[in-house]
């Protein structure tokens, strides 16, 4: 995000005039209410808000706000999106991407957006599955999921987004699902840092992966199956009953049982958000013998990309006018004179220009 | 005239200056022949004379030492007239290995000058560039004029006082062999001294020591005239209109030439960039001119690189991404979603030998086709091609205009000889070019204050919105878009509409009308070319002139859309030839949009066309032709017809 003045906005502003043509029941009428609800409340302005997309269901999205939007091509909307920042860092520039966009054919993008940390949200819906082209496995699919392209079962095994993002040097990882009513948190923590903020979104895509994380996210039981991760707060789920520690033998997470209320006995980690080591563990915690990590997962900023560029930028420009007739004049150059008797005189490397390259 | 040879006999049979000379440096790839060949361009500049540079270096990096595919060559043709190829045949040959002799001998002009380091022809060398016997020992050099002697011992000898080890003390050799090329074309050293002094500021010892093999290879040229076939040569330095003069090799020029560009249009300059030969020198370039209001973006791949360049385009400044054709190809989806949504953006793609990976280091014209065609779906595309490198200057400038003025991406098209060659330049005045400020849309351009992002003005552009303008939020993408509105709309009327809305806003683009470089704008024969093959053609269609053939020469900057007036001009002559570095790609073009009878003739030895091969092709169409004198003015070259493929009428 950026720093800039709050807007007064309603979500009815950041609604636009064209149909929505997503699935009935499909969980991305769920993100964009909650991007809708949210937007308001971060003070952000429309026209210096700009949402980015891939192609895909989710790459849908910026129709459907009212702010700038620009729908790219399959994959590339991290790189178009580091354009847009690098010519215009005042920008609030959002991405939306998939997991087949985002981590198959825009995978590379997604690495480098990350590790060169351009201030952005990424908003990566994660449904498991390919939607637009009707419902193939995606690199996040499960082993074993039959499709249309794998009616035997898929046999690669799956990406884990967050620990992709981790490991591309992410700075920002949230977690956190379509229809959860902490989603709006979790995008104002992105919001609010600076930098590549990574957000996963587990997405139900009700025709062709319905239900997949029904395991833990149906409202049923979700106090055992969901970790909300808060900053300087104990690990805890199922009401306060278990919680997470480290067993420093193995140097790996576990779960312990919480008697009384007394986390502090059974050993529980308090939530570091700049924690790096134990994002790790929480984007690699398997889900069954864990419960769903989500909310901020790692958040620690660093300088960002685009501050960067302008600050070298500045510095290499420093004290340097930027006269257009003494640069074309640069380098060995020499003069012909109108006396034919002494028709050239030259100016020898050393009294040129002062950044005369070697002309190799 | 390139056909001076510097040989004995001719130079005993005249005193007088040749017109111009072609000299050779050729050596192992850690030889420092481009250095070499750098330098020596530089003396000849200021000596005053024009001039033309070939450089012909491998793909690898430091390929094996001493190998036949390890050999690197810089050829410079400068002269006392208009110089507009690298020359033909070289007069004189410096061969710094056997290796470098084996490739390069053959295209020297009989008769012409072989300068040899003996210190380099071991029993090793020998064996490695697949010599059974010495060259030297074996007679097979009799039609050349050799001066075999150590250089390496020369040069060893030189800079003794300096204390380098045998390995440091023979990378000297280069300005040794320098030293000597300056003395046979009488050449002040002192420029050279200065530039030493100042690459090897830090380590003062260097400096000396390449000053000291500089002046003991000048001082050997004094002596070895005295006994051998060298001869000191005069070249006059050419007649030339006053002014300031710089050389300037192709990719300097994209870059200078998108500098100024951007400026008259009052954009920054965004340039999204990855590396590939022959292309990266341009973000190299640009990367050191930051205080000009230019970003450079070395991108992950050459898809971001486009896609960087075009979301720059979006938030307002002027996209720039940059390829050879390998990274063209990546880019072409991309170049799509900048034709559909509109935005300004240009493509320089300096051409090398294709397909695939194909020939890094060597030039070549055959990404026409990929230019004008190479896109899924109607996706009409200008096209600029730039003849030489100090042309190029002018073409970004132009492409930049296009791309703002029409709101579409351009692809300007350079290729491997034009963007490493050096040519002298006539240093622009920049307040010369119209100023042509890029306009934003900042208010409503609808009825009843509503947003039309695709209303389109009388060149038929669409406005440019900048992100961050209050009260004009739009979306844009690469669905196809609803007339005016610019709403996704995939109707059956809609996309007709916008399908020839596309194609008539590129067809109708302002350019200039074609001139005829050389000759009549009607008569027996056109030679029609573009890019990189200007100068050769030209020289050839001046000798054939010279001859009294009736033949002009017509080359086409404007690739896509073509000058209105090229089809008549076309349809004025008998027949048409079209000399190209590919297969017959503009041939094709020129037949489909005029149904001319245009004849190939066709080069894809990844080096350019020699004046000699343009002129045996031209007076085929002239047999029997009452003026074709026949005669001996320029002697065929042999070893490159091979690779000439012409389709006779």
């Amino acid at each position: 995000m950026n720093d800039m003045t709050p807007i007064v906005t309603t979500l009815k502003d950041w609604e636009t005039d064209q149909e929505v043509r997503w699935c009935p029941g499909c969980g991305d009428y769920a993100i964009l209410k909650a991007v809708q609800r949210t937007l308001p409340q971060l003070g952000a302005d429309p026209a210096k808000t700009v949402f980015i997309s891939g192609i895909g269901c989710s790459s849908r999205f910026p129709y459907y706000i009212e702010s700038y939007g620009f729908h790219t091509i399959h994959g590339r909307a991290p790189a178009v999106a580091t354009g847009v920042k690098l010519a215009n860092p005042e920008l609030d520039v959002w991405l939306v991407t998939g997991d087949g966009d985002g981590l198959s054919i825009g995978g590379n993008h997604l690495m480098h957006v990350l590790r060169r940390n351009v201030n952005m949200q990424i908003m990566l819906f994660n449904n498991e599955i390919y939607g637009l082209t009707k419902g193939q496995a995606s690199p996040t699919s499960r082993e074993g999921t039959r499709s249309p392209s794998t009616p035997y079962g898929s046999v690669d095994h799956p990406a884990r987004p967050a620990a992709f993002a981790l490991g591309s040097g992410a700075r920002f990882v949230g977690r956190g699902f379509d229809v959860s009513k902490h989603l709006p948190d979790v995008l104002k923590a992105a919001h609010a840092h600076q930098g590549a903020a990574f957000i996963e979104i587990f997405q139900n895509c009700v025709v062709y992966n319905k239900d997949v994380f029904e395991d833990f996210a149906q409202p049923k039981g979700a106090e055992d199956r969901q970790l909300w991760l808060e900053h300087g707060e104990p690990m805890l789920f199922a009401g306060g009953t278990k919680g997470i520690t480290l067993d420093r033998q193995a140097l790996r997470l576990a779960v312990v049982d919480v008697v009384d209320g007394d986390w502090q006995a059974a050993d529980v980690i308090v939530h570091d958000v700049t924690n790096r080591s134990i994002a790790h563990m929480l984007v690699e915690m398997p889900f069954g013998a864990f419960p769903m990590a989500l909310g901020v997962l790692y958040d620690d900023p660093r300088p960002t990309f685009e501050a960067a560029v302008a600050e070298e930028r500045e510095k290499a420009s420093a004290g340097k006018e930027p006269n257009l007739a003494r640069l074309l004049a640069t380098g060995q150059t020499w003069t012909v004179g109108d006396n034919a008797a002494d028709p050239v005189s030259s100016r020898p490397p050393g009294q040129g220009a002062p950044n005369a390259d070697d002309p190799r | 005239m390139a056909d001076q040879a510097v040989s004995k006999s001719q130079a005993a049979a005249s005193t007088a200056a040749p017109d111009a000379v072609v000299v050779r440096f050729a050596g192992d790839s850690g030889d420092g022949m481009q250095l070499t060949g750098g330098q020596f361009t530089l003396s000849t500049a200021l000596a005053g004379n024009d001039l033309s540079t070939f450089p012909d270096f491998p793909a690898e990096i430091r390929a094996p030492q001493g190998t036949l595919f390890g050999v690197s060559a810089f050829q410079i043709n400068f002269g006392s007239t208009a110089i507009e190829t690298a020359g033909d045949a070289p007069d004189v040959l410096v061969a710094m290995n056997p290796a470098a002799l084996k490739t390069n001998l053959a295209a020297v002009k009989p008769g012409g000058l072989v300068i040899i380091d003996t210190g380099e022809f071991t029993k090793r060398n020998l064996e490695k560039a697949k010599y059974d016997v010495s060259p030297l020992d074996d007679g097979s050099l009799a039609k050349w004029d050799v001066l075999a002697f150590d250089i390496s011992a020369q040069t060893i000898e030189a800079v003794k006082p300096f204390g380098l080890g045998n390995k440091d003390a023979l990378r000297c050799k280069n300005m040794w062999t320098l030293g000597l090329a300056l003395w046979m074309f009488d050449r002040p050293r002192a420029p050279i001294h200065a530039w030493l002094k100042q690459k090897f500021a830090k380590s003062p010892d260097l400096a000396d020591a390449n000053i000291a093999a500089l002046d003991a290879g000048h001082a050997y040229g004094e002596t070895a005239e005295l006994s051998g076939p060298l001869r000191q040569v005069h070249v006059d330095a050419v007649p030339t209109a006053p002014g300031l003069y710089r050389t300037i090799t192709g990719a300097e020029a994209v870059a200078l030439g998108l500098v100024a560009g951007a400026r008259l249009l009052r954009l920054p300059l965004f340039f999204g960039g990855y590396p590939i030969t022959p292309a990266s020198a341009i973000l190299h370039h640009l990367a050191r001119l930051k205080e000009f209001n230019v970003t450079t973006f070395q991108a992950e791949d050459e898809i971001a690189a486009i896609c960087s360049a075009i979301g720059a385009s979006y938030a307002g400044q002027l996209g720039v991404t940059s390829s050879s054709g390998p990274g063209i190809a990546l880019k072409g989806e991309a170049m799509g979603l900048a034709i559909m949504t509109e935005l300004p953006l240009v493509i320089v793609n300096s051409q090398r030998g294709g397909p695939s990976t194909g020939l890094p280091t060597k030039t070549e014209q055959s990404d026409l086709y990929q230019a004008v065609y190479g896109r899924n779906g109607d996706a009409p595309m200008p096209v600029i091609a730039a003849r030489s490198p100090t042309d190029v200057f002018e073409c970004a400038i132009e492409a930049c205009r296009i791309a703002v003025q029409y709101m579409t991406p351009v692809m300007l098209l350079t290729d491997g000889y034009i963007a490493n060659a050096a040519e002298p330049w006539k240093v622009p005045d920049p307040d010369v070019f119209e100023r042509m400020p890029a306009e934003f849309l900042d208010q409503p351009n609808g009825p009843d204050g509503t947003l039309l992002p695709y209303k389109r003005d009388e060149r038929g552009a669409r406005p440019w919105i900048k992100p961050g303008t209050p009260g004009l939020m739009h979306r844009i993408g690469g669905i196809e878009k609803a007339v005016d509105t610019g709403h996704i709309d995939y109707s059956p009327g809609n996309h007709q509409a916008m399908t020839d809305a596309r194609q008539n806003k590129v067809l109708d683009i302002d350019v200039r009308n074609q001139d005829v470089s050389l000759g009549n704008t009607s008569g027996r024969l056109a030679v029609v070319g573009w890019g990189s093959t200007y100068g050769p053609i030209h020289q050839a269609v001046r000798r054939a002139r010279a001859r009294g053939m009736d033949v002009s020469h017509i080359h086409v900057r404007h690739i896509w859309p073509l000058p209105a007036n090229l089809g008549g001009l076309l349809r004025g002559f008998e027949k048409v030839l079209v000399p190209e570095m590919n297969t017959g790609q503009f041939k094709t073009v020129l037949r489909d949009q005029y149904l001319v009878d245009a004849q190939p003739l066709t080069k894809t030895s990844g080096q350019p066309f020699q004046i000699a091969e343009l002129e045996a092709a031209i007076a085929t169409f002239f047999d029997g032709v009452p003026g074709d004198a026949g005669g001996d003015e320029v002697p065929p070259n042999e070893q490159q017809l091979p690779s000439l493929k012409a389709v006779n009428p």
